[in-house]
């Protein structure tokens, strides 16, 4: 989940130079790393996800897809698991779990900085984000806004932050379950709530939470919180709902854990056209109404657009034949099939 | 074919005809009916079209596979009768099924 943001690569101090960077690792994203690579066009991949395959791999990974052209039926993990095979050829550098926060045009390039602090350099950019970022739900409790950062958080960044903390863990997945177990010895107290007595999360932290309650170290409710109580962001109290009636519960931190929702998010503020947050994007090149910013996939929008994989590989091999252009001005591309031509073989590694 | 009512947080309802065989979820899409997000498009991957069926009809719609109660843990106050509505599918004995929409989908 979100809360980890592992190594991955990236260098930190410096600016990444690269040709092109595409923002979003889903199959469109990364089937414009073998258009692109095709034309020996480099890219790096920035997904806020720790894992490539974008909604693929998030919301349907065991789920059959039927309309991809010349496979019958595919999952979203083994459609995600063939891509990665077949772009290996072309050395992608992949970022993962970090979200690109801004967007700028600097002279003959673009400046594309993380929410991580890692920064990118690159002639082309290639929006590829789906449906936005993974971002994660907020429950629709009154008020909650004003908790957030303060008092509400959806990830831990420092557990010694909880520790004068009396903290109501919401959830009954890995997330929820991990951080009980890891925040327990750390936390003033912890409480576990979740609407039912079944846990979605890995069988033993199940395990050891039980244990825990148990030797009364920690609390488990069954029920759902429907009101939050406290101050200028600073929690004192949460309403709970539980089979027996409501209970309020002294409580200084909140982490609710209700997976992910696909959001926008900065992508708004990039200074692109944007039409009911799709990027409107022409037909020839899929760019956007910045030259040199092509979108691709279900992130854009034009006449008689349809929302599917075998749609955004298709725009993919267009916006690659312009995105050349721009890498290297003025060379020309010769068409090419990979079943005839030796050098697109060789690139591919097969000759 | 069946009649399915979806009443609103406020009272107000909708009366819409289904085919058999469709999605309580994509009738309602359908004919865009208020509050029924379905973010996932009925892939059973998020809980954005969770609606409370009314009471006389439970018995008829069925209670949730493992896979949708682990689902409805995405949703926000979750009762008894709740169910994803991508995962009750339309046949003559639904015919006048009444579902309320959630205050709020997330």
């Amino acid at each position: 989940m979100l809360e980890s943001n592992p190594d991955n690569g990236s260098n930190g101090g410096g600016t990444i130079e690269a040709d092109v960077v595409i923002v979003g690792a889903g199959p469109v994203g990364l089937f414009a790393v073998f258009e692109l690579g095709l034309l020996d066009v480099k890219a790096h991949l920035i997904d806020i996800l720790d894992k490539v395959g974008g909604q693929c791999a998030e919301l349907y990974p065991e789920k059959p897809i039927y309309d991809i052209p010349g496979i019958p039926i595919v999952t979203g993990q083994q459609l995600t698991d063939q891509l990665m095979e077949q772009i290996k050829p072309f050395g992608p550098t992949f970022h993962l779990g970090e979200r690109v926060d801004s967007l700028q045009r600097e002279g003959d390039h673009f400046r594309l900085v993380t929410d991580q602090g890692t920064a990118f350099k690159a002639k082309v950019v290639v929006v590829a984000a789906g449906g936005g970022s993974f971002t994660p739900k907020r429950p629709p409790l009154e008020g909650i806004e004003s908790f957030e950062g303060k008092s509400v958080f959806y990830s831990v960044r420092k557990m010694a932050e909880f520790m004068d903390k009396d903290v109501l863990i919401v959830g009954g997945g890995d997330s929820a379950l991990d951080w009980t177990l890891n925040l327990q010895p750390v936390a003033k107290s912890v409480t576990l709530l979740h609407r039912r007595d079944d846990f979605r999360g890995a069988p033993h932290s199940v395990e050891k939470m039980r244990q825990l309650v148990a030797d009364g170290k920690m609390r488990l409710i069954i029920g759902q919180v429907t009101q939050l109580h406290g101050s200028e962001g600073w929690l004192e109290a949460a309403t709970v709902k539980t089979k027996e009636g409501e209970e309020r519960i002294g409580v200084t931190a909140m982490l609710p854990f209700f997976g992910l929702t696909m959001k926008l998010g900065p992508i708004a503020d990039w200074g692109l056209n944007l039409n009911e947050n799709l990027i409107p994007v022409d037909t020839e090149k899929f760019e956007t109404s910045e030259p040199g910013i092509f979108a691709v996939g279900d992130i854009n929008h034009y006449p008689g657009k349809l929302k599917l994989i075998l749609s955004g590989f298709h725009e993919a091999a267009l916006m690659a034949q312009k995105a050349h252009q721009y890498v290297y001005p003025g060379k020309k591309v010769l068409f090419q099939y990979t079943t005839s031509s030796s050098n697109l073989q060789k690139k591919l590694g097969v000759k | 074919m069946a009649k399915i009512t979806f009443i609103q947080p406020d009272g107000s309802s909708q009366v819409v005809e289904a085919q058999n065989g469709v999605t309580v979820m994509e009738a309602a899409k359908l004919h865009e009916v208020p509050g029924i997000e379905a973010e996932c498009g009925g892939a059973c991957a998020c809980a954005t079209c969770h609606v409370y069926v009314d009471e006389a009809w439970r018995e008829k719609t069925g209670t949730p596979a493992d896979v949708e109660e682990d689902m409805l843990d995405f949703a926000f106050d979750v009762r008894e009768e709740s169910r994803l509505s991508c995962q009750i599918k339309v046949t003559d004995a639904l015919d006048g099924l009444v579902v309320r929409v959630p205050a709020k989908q997330f």
